[in-house]
């Protein structure tokens, strides 16, 4: 017998959720808001791409199934176009009843059809087409719409991060006539059922957008309108200082906060918490001696993460001690755990004596590193910088090479390093995301360690297939353990999300991602 | 001249198609993939299926013989191409950001030679004078201090003293002339004081030599009213060698706005070429470098043309 887990989340209490800290004021309706976004999206369409400059001044534009809320702290889920859902209890069949009377741009009704056809473009994208996030919807067979206003998605096998992912913000929905008429339209017109629409995009300048009046949610959006400007990163403070835009959301360094805070005081408001983005240090297993388990947890020992923390915090945007997941998530092996895995102790000097004494029983010595980095500034030079000394206390030398980006990825996929330098970034704390760097490199494409390790692909199958939490959470524990103590991949440090706004923009709450929450429905100008 | 003027449009066809083979296939020399940078970016993950499909789709999987055979057909109908990151076309791409590198350029020639044509002159005349010297410092620092770094600074005093910057975003002198003056003027002038250093320099030295000519011996021997024989006689002699600085720099400032147009956020060609270089776009980067080869070679065929007007002597023909 099914038994179903039901979660109705009401327009009302989406928006009480929303509201967080702003709930104490009454928000302010007109104004546009002026913001920054430091890289130029490739493309509009939500399905092609994995970069916030895309999300940042197109998601406004668009509505997903669900979403999520909340700030880093307290994050959850709740619907969009969705009014309520219901996950059959085998995690089998996923059922959405949408809102009605929601409007596209264009004046058109928005229907299942439209889920059915968004959903079908992202699992099985036409000739031509780019689905970005095609692999992890692979678990879904089919997608039935028995009325305008149910969409029923059927599992070929269970998927834990399934309702996640419906959440995505890259899943915008698009409007099935306008497929059925060109399915590459996403990136030629924007066009969705979001609470702004699109006035003006210049490439390379800039991006306006004004309030859609026939949104859904009757009183919202708070603002006439919104401006992204496409910028450097270097050109956001002064921008922010002289008046060229109110906010930049997607992260500042502690200097240029400083900055910010020395300039103008009280009327910034900054915002800080744990952000699901790692510098990552991956280890070429398919060179000697990095096969070898004992100089691969040689070199993360010698990393005093506990120090480096304290003080890289301090100047760069990497703060946080955790493992394959970020402080403070869900999935995070408690801190106690974490302290025995090598390369998170907290007696730093017992920890380089341990690293020592594993490079001798590997007979390594004068171990010569290749470290392969990029020429970005934050936070790649000052991790590779720091990864290098604590390399030097235990007798390694490094050689640091930095290349461009193109380079540093062709690198990578050539093999041509001892350790890299790389980020890993997710809109979400999942595992089926976050352990996707680690898996085994017939599993993985992106497996730059080139290692294989079959229980780690077992435990990962395994932990996606299992829909009960606390379970879940027990084999998720058990992967990142065993993946941390093989060190194929070790986390150097985690980032730490710096937004720094002008106080007149309220409303708006710091996500774990940099990804989320850029919808601008409940953003307001106190002015 | 008219005649002359056709030869040499016709030979901007062979010296643009040599350019256009010769940056074909140096960009692809460089390594690195496009694809992946793009869809990598922001340390996303993605399949080696998605790069694949987007390798297609780009046309990146054909042989390469036969995307230049696409180029040269394409240049045959003026067409550049897309570009690989945004998917529009090269010539849209660069239509869009032309206006505000040639207006840049033009403003900062315009200061450059407002400036530098009468201190360079006053220079001569007044040749180991302390006015030459003031002047002379004020020329070697516009040569030391790079652009991007004045430009710095002007941002730093404009917040510090007047806590303002100017709007973002180009909109046409024709259409709001303050607006586009006050955002375009900053830039200019940062350009324009090493480019006013370089002419002041070179209207010194350029005078310097004329003014020692026997035909200015001759004309003072005649009794020629110094000024009139400074105005008539030197100065116009002495902007032959000034054009063609002037015409050079001008040029160069098309492309050559790099740093500057980064930081006061120009929408501008130089800032173009560093996105478009940092992605590998390549068919961006053939169309780009085209354009700035088309500009020299015009440039090139002006100051020919100005050479004449200037010199009665120098015959076109």
């Amino acid at each position: 017998m099914s038994k179903f887990t039901v979660s109705v989340v009401t327009s009302v209490l989406a928006s009480l959720a929303m509201a967080g800290p702003a709930a104490a004021e009454t928000p302010k309706k007109g104004g546009t808001l002026n913001f920054a976004v430091v890289a130029e999206p490739p493309t509009t369409d939500c399905h092609a791409t994995g970069t916030f400059a895309m999300v940042h001044p197109v998601a406004p534009q668009y509505s997903t199934l669900l979403k999520f809320v909340g700030d880093h702290a307290n994050q959850k889920i709740v619907g969009d176009l969705a009014e309520s859902w219901e996950v059959a209890k085998d995690g089998m069949t996923y059922t959405f009843k949408l809102r009605k009377g929601v409007k596209f741009h264009d004046g058109s009704d928005f229907t299942s059809a439209d889920i059915k056809a968004t959903y079908d473009r992202i699992i099985n994208p036409p000739q031509g087409i780019i689905s970005f996030r095609k692999a992890l919807h692979s678990d879904i067979g089919s997608i039935e719409t028995p009325d305008a206003y149910t969409v029923v998605f059927k599992m070929k096998q269970v998927n834990a991060s399934m309702e996640l992912h419906f959440a995505s913000p890259f899943n915008c929905v698009y409007s099935a006539a306008e497929l059925a008429k060109d399915p590459d339209y996403p990136a030629k017109k924007v066009m969705g059922t979001g609470a702004f629409q699109l006035v003006e995009h210049v490439k390379g300048s800039h991006w306006t957008a004004k309030r859609f009046d026939q949104y859904f949610l009757k009183d919202r959006p708070y603002l006439d309108g919104f401006k992204a400007f496409f910028v450097k990163g270097n050109a956001v403070v002064p921008g922010i200082r002289g008046g060229q835009f109110d906010a930049e959301f997607r992260g500042r360094t502690p200097a240029e906060r400083d900055q910010l805070v020395s300039a103008m005081k009280d009327q910034v408001t900054v915002q800080e918490g744990p952000w699901i983005t790692n510098i990552l240090l991956t280890f070429n297993t398919s060179k000697k001696p990095f096969d070898d388990v004992r100089v691969r947890q040689a070199l993360t020992l010698a990393i005093d993460r506990w120090g480096g923390a304290e003080n890289l915090g301090k100047v760069t945007l990497i703060k946080g001690v955790g493992g394959v997941f970020r402080p403070g998530s869900p999935f995070a092996l408690p801190s106690a755990e974490l302290e025995k895995i090598p390369g998170f102790w907290r007696d730093i000097e017992k920890s380089r004596e341990e690293a020592k004494r594993l490079l001798k029983e590997a007979g390594v010595t004068n171990l010569k590193v290749k470290l392969l980095n990029r020429t970005l500034d934050q936070p790649f030079t000052p991790a590779g910088i720091y990864a290098i000394d604590q390399w030097r206390r235990i007798g390694v030398e490094t050689e640091h090479v930095q290349v461009e980006t193109k380079l540093w990825y062709d690198g990578l996929g050539n093999g041509n390093f001892d350790v890299g330098v790389q980020n890993v970034s997710d809109f979400v704390d999942d595992p089926n995301a976050q352990f996707n760097t680690l898996l085994s490199k017939n599993v993985s494409s992106i497996a730059y360690s080139q290692h294989t390790d079959k229980k780690v692909d077992d435990l990962y199958e395994k932990q996606t297939r299992i829909l009960d939490p606390v379970e879940r959470l027990k084999v998720v524990n058990e992967l990142e353990r065993h993946t941390l103590t093989q060190a194929y991949n070790v986390p150097l440090l985690w980032y730490q999300r710096i937004v720094v706004n002008n106080k007149k923009v309220k409303g708006w709450e710091l996500p774990p991602s940099h990804f989320g929450g850029q919808t601008l429905v409940d953003v307001w100008l106190d002015q | 001249m008219l005649g002359y003027i056709l030869r040499r449009l016709l030979m901007v066809i062979p010296t643009l198609l040599g350019v256009a083979v010769a940056v074909f296939f140096l960009i692809r020399v460089m390594p690195g993939d496009p694809v992946v940078v793009k869809l990598r970016a922001d340390g996303a993950n993605v399949t080696e299926e998605t790069i694949q499909a987007e390798r297609k789709r780009l046309g990146l999987d054909q042989p390469l013989i036969v995307q230049f055979k696409d180029y040269m057909i394409g240049l045959t109908r003026l067409d550049l191409g897309k570009s690989l990151w945004t998917g529009q076309s090269v010539a849209g791409e660069i239509a869009l950001r032309f206006p505000v590198s040639l207006q840049v350029a033009i403003m900062a020639t315009l200061i450059a030679v407002i400036i530098a044509v009468p201190l360079g002159t006053l220079c001569a005349i007044y040749r180991d004078s302390w006015l030459d010297n003031v002047i002379r410092v004020v020329a070697v620092s516009g040569l030391a201090i790079p652009g991007f770094w004045l430009g710095m600074l002007i941002i730093l005093g404009l917040l510090y003293f007047f806590n303002w910057l100017p709007k973002i975003g180009y909109v046409s002198i024709f259409e709001d002339p303050i607006t586009n003056l006050s955002a375009l003027f900053w830039p200019a002038l940062s350009v324009g004081y090493r480019y006013a250093a370089v002419v002041t320099r070179m209207m010194r030295s350029a005078l310097l030599e004329v003014m020692r000519e026997d035909y200015i011996r001759t004309a003072r021997a005649k009794g020629v009213y110094e000024r009139l024989v400074t105005r008539r006689h030197g100065l116009r002699n002495a902007l032959l060698p000034v054009v063609t600085v002037v015409g050079l720099e001008f040029a160069f400032l098309i492309g050559g706005l790099v740093v500057t147009e980064q930081v006061f956020n120009l929408n501008g060609i130089g800032k173009l070429f560093v996105d478009a270089t940092a992605r590998g776009d390549f068919t961006l980067i053939q169309g780009l470098v085209l354009l700035i080869a088309t500009v020299f070679v015009i440039v090139n065929l002006l100051v020919d043309l100005l050479y004449a007007a200037l010199d009665p002597r120098i015959r076109l023909t």
